[in-house]
């Protein structure tokens, strides 16, 4: 048993502090919410640069060769600085799921460009409807060599800041009632694809993607005819650790700015930190702070240990996501609480941290469809 | 980053299931909120096994008795223990004065007192509460003053579990009232058998038996001062940092818990399976959530332990966790019982044995080691900083 970091891990970390620090300060997040845009071109490639798309790339598609643990330490960061952008979709999702469903070709071409940050692949996270075709707003029809797509995604985040979009599109078997879920891989520039913004709070973009007979080619498939959950119930369950990551950086970020502001505070003379009904709350915080944390390391130990074999930290992976839900909602009203009217303001950051606080609780399962889950590998 | 024991602590973990499973028959288990006939006497007999095993002490040096493995094998130990429901002696030896003494003792002291602790042949008891003294333990007031070899003390010690069985009290006094409070405290082993004390009992609602132990000029020999005179009170808080990574609490409330969901998975009421209730399967998932992450933050204080740090606001995140937790459980499977929950377990109509009645009252022990407020305090103050 050793649950400390790796000396690498402990440099990743700090790298990227210190780098986010200097590069993503929070007048930056302000900016980009106000011009309702992601991080800039600039901090993009120096992200690229540090190697930080390609973190789980294999080095033979000139990415790092690291592992979701590593991936992990650096989302802590990225979630405390809340950079903008389609960073889970593309680097996470879209990654994991091209390395399981892609085959070499597809690989060779997409990946270098994704790792050097060339490439921006976004995700539909298709969540429970890879349990439920019917759900799924987008059918594939067979046309020629290729395919036709239409209907509609909903909530496919960035997509107008992405060369393409991994989706899912479901087509119907010999027999009418079966719908077999693929991958598909959508330049967002095909003709008949229109995309309209979905306002959201914290300046997050996603965005209804509408499908109007999209003309793909065979190569547009990744993997077999019915085989997407194969390959993506492994890729969700990877981007929802590096979900958790995001949400536990954030919420020890909030802990950090309450803890200080409490600290130098001072009513009816003396530093309100020192009132226990102040500290006590502080404490609460740092406990599911502290849980979170061993929850997500486990979950992304858990995923690394089981390698290429699958995935078998279902229940690891919900359990981190439920009460990184739990840590995120208690940050943000521990926040609101503390910092009390000032925080009501939209000049001061708390507000900033909550808006984002809360996409992340509902991106890739929120409380209650983990809860489900464990509650199905329960067997309630 | 690694979870996983190594292949040893694996078989280590798997020797101790299978010796306990076999040894503690599901008839001789401790049942919760109440004690069988003879449990005491049973405790002591597999105390006295497993210490021959040199389980008993595993993470202590085997030049004191122990196994001479570390903290991560004592933390497994005692997982099993409470997840197997063992009838338990002779903690307060085994985790506050043997530590206490292995850092603060002279060599005559731990070659006196720590062979028996490890061999479970002593019981002991801890005093530090007193009538007039719980949170603000440092303004205690029982007396020793000093008299040629001897001490003399002079006061009273409340909450004294395992008072009836024990041979000894480690205890904290004030040896000197002119300096500050924290500044004048000793710790000392008394006999309890020596003349002059005498218990009141004091039964728990756990069921347990505790006393009031009063201190009419009872006299200890210098000798029984562990480390240094003045300093007990600083001795002591090193002391509560040791035996902290609370997995034998876990293991046991894990249990009633993992048979609470079974019980819901397979008992029908009013004509439905009591799992099926969407409340109620909501509120399964919550717990397991909640008990999973309280094993891991038991797991963290564990590792700390093993790599040579002394955790402190570490212990009480997985403490003050454990204890909240621990109360939303009981409350919760209560609720869902309604009031069959409230059924003693004498009565053909309990539920699980009156497991949930007894371990709702286990639960109100909201503060072993410190009030939840105070865990919270250190957690506040000594984890993040805060002004006191």
């Amino acid at each position: 048993m050793d649950l400390g970091l790796s000396e690498h891990q402990i440099l990743l970390g700090r790298t990227a502090r210190e780098f986010l620090e200097s590069e993503c300060p929070i007048s930056l997040i302000r900016e980009w919410e106000e011009k309702q845009s992601g991080c800039s071109a600039d901090l993009w490639q120096k992200m690229a640069e540090l190697g930080w798309f390609g973190l789980d790339i294999p080095q033979e598609y000139a990415g790092e060769g690291g592992n979701l643990f590593d991936q992990t330490v650096l989302f802590e960061e990225i979630g405390r600085a809340m950079v903008p952008g389609p960073l889970l979709a593309t680097s996470a999702y879209a990654v994991r799921a091209i390395l399981s469903a892609g085959n070499t070709k597809q690989k060779t071409l997409l990946l270098p460009g994704m790792a050097k940050g060339e490439t921006t692949v976004t995700s539909f996270l298709a969540g429970e409807a890879l349990n439920n075709g019917e759900a799924l707003g987008l059918r594939a029809t067979i046309d020629g060599q290729g395919y036709l797509l239409d209907g509609t995604l909903l909530f496919v985040p960035w997509a107008d800041s992405s060369d393409s979009i991994l989706c899912v599109a479901g087509s119907l078997g010999q027999t009418e009632s079966t719908v077999y879920l693929t991958i598909f891989l959508v330049d967002t520039t095909s003709a008949g694809l229109t995309l309209t913004a979905m306002p959201s709070i914290g300046g997050y973009q996603q965005h209804e993607v509408r499908f109007r007979q999209v003309r793909v080619g065979a190569d547009a498939a990744l993997g077999t005819v019915g085989s997407a959950a194969t390959h993506l119930v492994p890729a969700q369950e990877w981007a929802t650790v590096l979900q958790c990551a995001d949400i536990l950086g954030r919420s020890e970020k909030i802990l950090e700015m309450v803890v200080e502001y409490s600290k130098n505070r001072v009513q009816f003379g003396r530093p309100i930190g020192s009132f226990q009904a102040v500290q006590h709350q502080c404490a609460d915080l740092r406990t599911a702070v502290d849980g979170a944390r061993m929850a997500t390391y486990h979950a992304a130990w858990k995923l690394d240990k089981g390698g290429n074999s699958g995935s078998k930290a279902t229940e690891e992976v919900s359990v981190a996501k439920a009460y990184a839900g739990s840590l995120s909602r208690r940050a943000t009203a521990t926040g609101h609480g503390i910092f009390a009217g000032i925080a009501f303001t939209v000049e001061h950051d708390m507000q900033l941290y909550t808006m984002r606080s809360k996409i992340a609780e509902a991106n890739l399962g929120d409380t209650e469809h983990h809860l489900e889950q464990l509650a199905q590998s329960m067997g309630l | 980053m690694d979870f996983e024991f190594t292949e040893e602590q694996r078989t280590f973990k798997e020797e101790v299931r299978a010796f306990l499973a076999q040894r503690v028959p599901s008839e001789r288990q401790e049942v919760f909120g109440s004690e069988y006939e003879g449990q005491y006497q049973f405790g002591r007999e597999i105390a006295s096994e497993l210490a021959q095993r040199r389980w008993l002490a595993v993470g202590w040096p085997t030049v004191h008795g122990g196994g001479g493995k570390g903290p991560i094998e004592q933390a497994i130990f005692n997982e099993q223990m409470g997840y197997g429901m063992v009838p338990r002696t002779g903690t307060t030896g085994l985790g506050f004065v043997g530590p206490a003494l292995m850092v603060f003792g002279s060599p005559e002291q731990q070659a006196q007192y720590l062979q028996p602790i490890a061999a479970a042949q002593v019981e002991y008891c801890q005093g530090f509460s007193e009538p007039n003294v719980g949170s603000d333990l440092a303004s205690l007031e029982l007396r020793a003053d000093r008299d040629g070899d001897e001490y003399v003390l002079n006061g009273s010690k409340m909450f004294t579990s395992y008072a009836f069985n024990a041979d000894y009290m480690y205890l904290l006094a004030r040896t000197d009232r002119q300096a500050a409070k924290h500044r004048g405290i000793s710790m000392f082993i008394a006999d309890m058998k020596a003349p002059g004390i005498s218990l009141r009992p004091l039964p728990y609602i756990s069921g347990a038996m505790a006393a009031q132990t009063n201190f009419d000029n009872v006299r200890v020999p210098a000798t029984a001062l562990i480390g240094e005179e003045n300093r007990g009170w600083y001795h002591a808080m090193t002391t509560l940092d040791f035996e902290r990574s609370g997995l034998e609490r876990y293991g046991r409330t894990r249990r009633a818990f993992d048979d609470f969901v079974h019980f819901c998975k397979s008992t029908r009421f009013n004509g439905q399976t009591i799992s099926d209730r969407p409340s109620v399967r909501r509120k399964l998932a919550e717990l397991k959530v909640a008990f999973d992450v309280w094993s891991l933050l038991c797991w963290n204080v564990a590792w700390l332990q093993s790599t040579g740090a002394i955790p402190n606001a570490e212990a009480s995140v997985a403490f003050l966790h454990g204890t909240e937790r621990r109360l939303e459980f009981a409350q919760a499977a209560m609720e869902i019982l309604g009031p069959y929950g409230t059924l003693r377990d004498d009565s053909k109509w309990a539920p699980m044995r009156g497991t949930i009645e007894g371990i709702h009252r286990e639960s109100m022990h909201l503060h072993g080691a410190g009030t939840s407020e105070i865990h919270r305090n250190i957690i506040a103050q000594r984890g993040l900083g805060l002004p006191r």
